[in-house]
C-alpha cells in the first residue's frame, strides 16, 4: 500500500492552498486527488470576475485565481492525481480511489485534509409540487453547459433563489441571448452579494421578487410555465398573488450543501447546522489526524476565505505531524441571539494558536448589532457592525490569552450601543 | 441639482453611496477611493467587465473563458458579445492571451482567461 | 411481416407477457409509444410485492397477487432484478379497529397467504423501532417484498428480446383495422393477434376495436423519496389500516435503500397530469408521520406522482374476446405484484388458441447490469482492469462509473434517454439529482447513440434538454 504524510481529497482552491501551506511547512509527501479532468473544482467554470481582491488585491475571474494556485503547486512539485475518485474513507486513515487510468487503489496517510467543496440543493429538497419537465436545471449545472460545454439549455428563463450563482446566471444567460423573466426569492431579502444584484440583474432589468416562490411547475415533457406567488412572514403563500410566467427553463439557486458522504464513511461528526465536519481551532475533526477545510466544512461566501481557512488547514496538519498534540478537553463556542453557528465550533484551550479566527454566519438579516464574545459570563470584546445578514460570512479573533481558565465561551449578539 | 442613490460594485462589501450632481459631483458612502471613482463613472460613462467565453479550436477544451481587459461601457456590452460570439481561436491560449483586439470599437481588448492546451 | 402476437404497451405487464411468450415459437412484437419500456404507471408505484390479503376472495387480483408475488422471488433471481423479501405489517392505531385487522387476516389466508399473523404495538415496535408509540396492533406479512420496477421491467424485456421477441419504442397506436384473417395497426404492423396491455390508455386501444365504451378512469398517487442516510429509518413496508378517515399511506423503504412515503389516492380525468400537488404532499407526510416518528422532512430528495389505471368494476380486466384480441388492462394495484401471473394466464389463453410449439432454446439469458456499488473491492479492482471506463465515475452521489452508462445503452434493449439511464443505473437519482453528472451522461449518450447532443431528450422526443449551441461553429 503506498503511503503519504498527506492526502488531500479534492484539488479545488480549498485543496489546493492547503497543498500549498503544507508545502511551506517542510512537508514533502503530499497527494492531491481531484475527481475532475483538471485542478481548480468549480472556480474552472466561475468565469465571471469578482474573485481575489483579499487574497491578490485584483479582481479576477474564477479560472485566473485558480490558476494562480496551480501553477504554484506544479512550481512546487506536489503530486496529484486527476480524474480519480474517492470512494471510501476509513478511520485508519486508508482511502480507497478509482481512476480510469490506475483501477481501483488504497493509499494510507498520516493526516487526511478533507477539501470535497459543496453541491446543490436540487428541486426535491424544496419539493415544489408540479410536473417534473426537462428544463429544470440548478444554476451551476447550467453553468457547467454554457460556460464549459457551450450550450444554451433554454431562451425563456425563471431564476429561483438569489444566492450568487443564480444572479450570476440571469447576467450570463441574458448575455448569451435567453430571456430571463424574473428572479423570485422566498425570503425577504436577497442571498446573493448586492454587487450581483446591481450588475447582474439592474443592468438588465431583470426583476428581482423578494417574497415570491415557485408554487407550481407546468409542462410534461418541457418545461412550459412556472407559477410564482408571493408570501407572507411564515413563508406562506398569498392568495391571489399567484402568476403563471410563461418559460422553458427554471434555474434553481436554493442554497448549497457541504460534501460530506466521504467524511461519514470516516465516521468524521458532523453539524446539523453547517452539514460540515464539527472541528477544533486547529480544522481538525472528530478523526484525530483528518483536517477539514473550504465549502466541505461550511459554505463560504467568497473563495478568498477559502483559500485563507485552507492554507491553515494545511499548517495545522503540518504541525500535527511534526509535533503531536497533547490531548486535552476541549470547550465548545455555544452560540446565541441570532448567531446560526461558528467554526471551528470547539477550542483545545491548552494547545491552541495564540489568536485563531472563528468564522460564522448569522440567522436573519439585523442592523446596528454587536458581535459579543463572552468568557465565563464575561464580556471578552465586541464588535460594532452596521448589517448583518445570513448570506454573508463574518469573522471575529479570539485570543488565547483571553481563556485562560475558561469553562463557558458564548458569541452572540447584541443590540448597538 | 440632483441625488442619485447607489450601490457600489467595487467589492464584495456594496457600500451604499449618493452621488451629488451639479456644477461638480461629489460622492458621499463610500469607503475608499474605488467607490469614489465607481461613482463618477456611473453617472457620466457607466463601465463593466464583461466575461464570456470563446470557442477554441484544436484544444483540449471546446472552449476558453475570457473578460476584457478594462472595464467598457455598459451600453456597448451586447455590441461586444456579438463579436465574441463570431470568433473561434486556435489553441493553445494561455491567460492573458489578447484574443479580440480592440472590440466593437472599444479601445478594450478580449483577454484569455485560461489556459488551454493544443491537443 | 405478419406477427404472430402484437403486444400493445411496455410497461412491466406487457414486458412480463412478451418474456412469457418467448418460451414459445410464435414471432412477437411489443409497441411502446414512449422512449422507454416501463414509461407509464409501472414507472412510478410503491414498487411493492404485496402479500395478497388486500384484494376481495374469488376476484383475479387476489388469485394473481398471490400468483404473481411466488413467481417473482424466483424470477428476481433468473432475471436479475433487484428484489428484497422485507415483510409488511398493516398498522392499527386504535383498538376499536383490530376488527378491521381481523378481516383482512382472514381474507389473507382464504387468498391462500402464508404466515400471516396478528402482533400487538410492542411486537411490532421490537420488528420495527423507529415505529409510532400509537400503533397497537399490525397484521404482519412476511411474505411481502420490495422490487425496483424499472429493473423488473427491463429484465422481462431484454430476456425476451434475447430470445427472439421485438420491441418497437417510439410507437404510438393510433388505428387498428382488422383485415381478412389479421390485424393492421397504424397500416404498418401485421399480426394474428393483439394483447392489449396499453395501461391507462387500455381503454382507448379498447375502443378502436369494440363499442362498448370502455372506461378507465385514472387515479393519481403522489409520492415524497428521501436520501440513502434515513433509508433505513424502517425496514418493513409499513400499510395503515383504513379508516373512517380515508385509506392510509405507506412508509416503505425500497430496495436501493431510499424511504418512500405515499401515496394520495385522487381520481382524475386527465391521463397526462403526472404532476404533485402541494395538498397531496403535504397529506401524505401528514399520514406518513402518523406511522413513523421522526420522519425528516428535510431528507426528501425528490416527489413524484403516478398515474394508476382504474377499472369500473374494481377487477383487474383480462380476458380475450373476438378474433383473437387479448387484453389485461385496468391493471391498478397490486398490478406489479401479479404480471408474472397476468403474464401466465395470457400466454395460456393465446397457447390455447393458437397452439404453437415451445420454443426450446428458451432461457434466462439476461444478465444484471454491472453494479459496481453492489461489488467487493476486488470485483470492481478487476473490472476496471478490463475496462477502464468502470474507472471513470460519472454520478458521484450513486458512484455510477462511465462503463456502467455505456453498457445500458448497448444492451439488447438500448437506454437512448437521460431518464432511461437513470432507471437502468440510477445515475441521476441520487442526492443531488443529476446537477453534477446530467451533463457528462449526455455526452456518453451522444457518443454512443453517434447523434449531436442536441438531440438527447430527458426522455420522449419532446422533452429536450439544450436549446442550442452558443453559436453555430464558425
Amino acid at each position: 500500500m503506498k503511503k503519504y504524510d498527506v492526502l488531500i481529497i479534492g484539488g479545488g482552491p480549498a485543496g489546493l492552498a492547503s497543498a500549498l501551506s503544507l508545502k511551506e511547512k517542510g512537508i514533502d509527501s503530499i497527494l492531491i486527488l481531484e475527481r475532475d479532468e483538471r485542478l481548480g473544482g468549480i472556480l474552472n467554470q466561475c468565469i465571471h470576475n469578482g474573485f481575489g481582491l483579499h487574497t491578490f488585491k485584483e479582481e479576477l475571474t474564477g479560472p485566473e485565481y485558480a490558476q494562480r494556485y496551480i501553477d504554484k503547486v506544479i512550481e512546487s512539485e506536489i503530486e496529484y492525481k486527476l480524474n480519480s475518485m474517492v470512494i471510501d474513507i476509513n478511520k485508519d486513515k486508508q482511502v480507497t480511489y478509482v481512476s480510469k487510468d490506475e483501477g481501483l487503489n488504497i493509499i494510507e496517510a498520516k493526516a487526511i485534509i478533507l477539501a470535497m467543496g459543496c453541491r446543490e440543493r436540487p428541486r426535491g429538497a424544496l419539493n415544489i409540487p408540479g410536473f417534473r419537465p426537462a428544463g429544470i436545471y440548478s444554476a451551476g449545472t447550467a453553468q457547467k453547459l454554457i460556460n464549459i460545454d457551450g450550450y444554451l439549455p433554454g431562451k425563456e428563463v425563471v431564476i429561483l433563489g438569489s444566492g450568487d450563482i443564480g444572479l450570476i446566471m440571469a447576467r450570463r444567460m441574458t448575455l448569451e441571448g435567453a430571456h430571463v423573466n424574473c428572479v423570485a426569492e422566498l425570503m425577504p431579502y436577497s442571498g446573493g452579494l448586492k454587487r450581483n444584484i446591481v450588475q447582474c440583474l439592474n443592468d438588465f432589468d431583470i426583476p428581482l421578487l423578494l417574497s415570491h416562490t415557485v408554487i407550481d411547475i407546468k409542462g410534461k415533457d418541457r418545461l412550459e410555465g412556472v407559477v410564482i406567488g408571493e408570501v407572507d412572514e411564515k413563508r406562506q403563500v398569498i392568495k391571489g398573488t399567484e402568476k403563471e410566467y410563461k418559460c422553458d427553463t427554471l434555474l434553481l439557486s436554493v442554497g448549497l450543501l457541504p460534501e460530506n458522504e466521504l467524511s461519514k464513511k470516516a465516521s468524521v461528526k458532523l453539524s446539523n447546522i453547517t452539514s460540515g465536519p464539527i472541528v477544533k481551532d486547529n480544522l481538525e475533526t472528530s478523526i484525530p489526524g483528518i483536517f477539514a477545510c473550504g465549502n466541505v466544512l461550511h459554505v463560504h461566501d467568497l473563495v478568498d476565505y477559502v483559500s485563507s481557512e485552507a492554507k491553515l488547514a494545511g499548517e495545522y496538519a503540518a504541525e500535527y505531524l511534526l509535533h503531536n498534540r497533547e490531548s486535552s478537553s476541549l470547550i465548545e463556542i455555544k452560540t446565541e441571539g441570532g448567531i446560526r453557528y461558528t467554526v471551528p465550533q470547539m477550542l483545545d484551550i491548552n494547545n491552541m494558536s495564540d489568536r485563531i479566527v472563528v468564522r460564522f454566519r448569522v440567522a436573519n438579516v439585523y442592523k446596528n448589532k454587536r458581535i459579543v464574545l463572552k468568557v465565563n459570563d464575561k464580556e471578552i470584546s465586541s464588535l460594532k457592525k452596521k448589517v448583518l445578514a445570513p448570506g454573508e460570512m463574518e469573522q471575529i479573533f479570539i485570543n488565547k490569552k483571553d481563556l485562560v481558565d475558561a469553562d463557558k465561551i458564548v458569541l452572540s449578539l447584541r443590540d448597538g450601543e | 441639482m440632483e441625488n442619485i442613490e447607489m450601490i457600489c460594485i467595487g467589492c464584495p462589501m456594496g457600500c451604499n453611496l449618493t452621488v451629488t450632481v451639479a456644477e461638480d459631483i461629489k460622492v458621499s458612502g463610500n469607503t475608499c477611493p474605488n467607490g469614489e471613482k465607481y461613482a463618477r463613472n456611473e453617472v457620466t460613462n457607466p463601465v463593466r467587465v464583461v466575461t464570456s467565453s470563446i470557442e477554441v479550436i484544436d484544444g483540449e477544451l471546446n472552449r476558453v473563458s475570457c473578460k476584457s481587459k478594462e472595464a467598457i461601457n455598459k451600453h456597448k456590452i451586447f455590441e461586444v458579445m456579438e463579436v465574441i460570439k463570431k470568433t473561434a481561436v486556435k489553441a493553445p491560449v494561455k491567460i492573458g492571451d489578447v484574443l479580440i483586439e480592440n472590440v466593437a470599437g472599444t479601445g478594450v481588448g478580449i483577454v484569455s482567461t485560461k489556459n488551454v492546451n493544443k491537443i | 411481416m405478419m406477427y404472430d402476437v402484437i403486444i400493445i404497451g411496455g410497461g412491466v405487464t406487457g414486458c412480463a407477457i412478451l418474456n412469457e411468450l418467448s418460451k414459445y415459437q410464435l414471432k412477437t412484437l411489443l409497441l411502446e409509444k414512449e422512449e422507454d419500456v416501463c414509461s407509464g404507471t409501472s414507472k412510478a408505484n410503491s414498487a411493492i410485492i404485496h402479500a395478497g390479503f388486500d384484494a376481495k376472495n374469488g376476484t383475479l387480483k387476489a388469485k394473481l397477487n398471490v400468483r404473481g408475488a411466488e413467481l417473482i422471488k424466483q424470477l428476481s433471481e433468473d432475471l436479475h432484478f433487484s428484489y428484497l423479501n422485507n415483510g409488511s405489517m398493516v398498522l392499527c392505531f386504535d383498538e376499536e379497529q383490530i376488527d378491521g385487522l381481523k378481516e383482512l387476516y382472514e381474507r389473507g389466508v382464504n387468498n391462500g397467504v402464508k404466515d400471516l399473523e396478528i402482533i400487538d404495538g410492542d411486537r411490532a415496535r421490537e420488528l420495527e423501532p423507529h415505529l409510532s408509540k400509537d400503533v397497537v396492533a399490525a397484521l404482519y406479512a412476511p411474505t411481502a417484498a420490495i422490487v425496483c420496477p424499472f429493473d423488473m421491467t427491463i429484465a422481462f424485456a431484454e430476456n425476451a428480446i434475447l430470445n427472439g421477441s421485438e420491441i418497437k419504442l417510439n410507437t404510438e397506436v393510433k388505428t387498428i383495422e382488422r383485415v381478412d384473417d389479421y390485424y393492421l395497426i397504424n397500416n404498418e404492423y401485421q399480426s394474428k393477434c393483439i394483447v392489449n396491455a396499453a395501461g391507462l390508455y387500455g381503454d382507448k386501444i379498447h375502443n378502436l376495436l369494440f363499442n362498448d365504451d370502455l372506461k378507465l378512469t385514472p387515479r393519481k398517487g403522489d409520492y415524497c423519496l428521501f436520501d440513502k442516510e434515513i433509508g433505513n429509518l424502517v425496514s418493513h413496508t409499513l400499510f395503515q389500516l383504513p379508516t373512517a378517515l380515508g385509506k392510509g399511506v405507506l412508509v416503505t423503504p425500497t430496495v436501493h435503500g431510499n424511504l418512500l412515503v405515499g401515496p394520495s389516492a385522487t381520481d382524475i380525468e386527465d391521463k397526462e397530469f403526472t404532476a404533485t400537488t402541494k395538498e397531496d404532499l403535504n397529506m401524505i407526510i401528514q399520514k406518513g408521520k402518523l406511522s413513523v416518528d421522526n420522519i425528516p422532512m428535510n431528507k426528501v430528495i425528490t416527489s413524484f406522482s403516478g398515474l394508476r389505471s382504474r377499472p369500473q368494476n374494481k377487477d383487474f380486466i383480462i380476458r380475450s374476446l373476438d378474433n383473437n384480441y387479448y387484453e389485461a388492462i385496468g391493471i391498478e394495484s397490486p398490478g406489479l405484484s401479479s404480471a408474472p401471473a397476468i403474464a401466465e394466464m395470457i400466454s395460456e389463453m393465446i397457447v390455447n388458441d393458437l397452439k404453437p410449439s415451445r420454443n426450446d432454446n428458451y432461457a434466462n439469458k439476461r444478465e444484471d447490469f454491472k453494479r459496481l456499488a453492489d461489488m467487493d473491492i476486488n470485483e470492481r479492482a478487476k473490472l476496471i482492469r478490463e475496462n477502464p471506463l468502470y474507472g471513470n465515475i460519472i454520478c458521484r452521489c450513486e458512484e455510477i462509473s462511465e462503463g456502467e452508462i455505456v453498457d445500458v445503452i448497448n444492451r439488447p434493449l438500448r437506454a437512448t434517454s437521460l431518464d432511461a439511464i437513470k432507471r437502468r443505473v440510477r445515475a441521476g437519482m441520487g442526492r443531488c439529482q443529476g446537477g453534477f453528472c446530467m451533463p457528462k451522461v449526455m455526452e456518453i449518450l451522444a457518443r454512443e447513440l453517434n447523434v449531436d447532443i442536441l438531440e438527447i431528450n430527458k426522455n420522449n422526443s419532446k422533452s429536450k434538454l439544450l436549446e442550442r449551441r452558443l453559436y453555430e461553429k464558425v
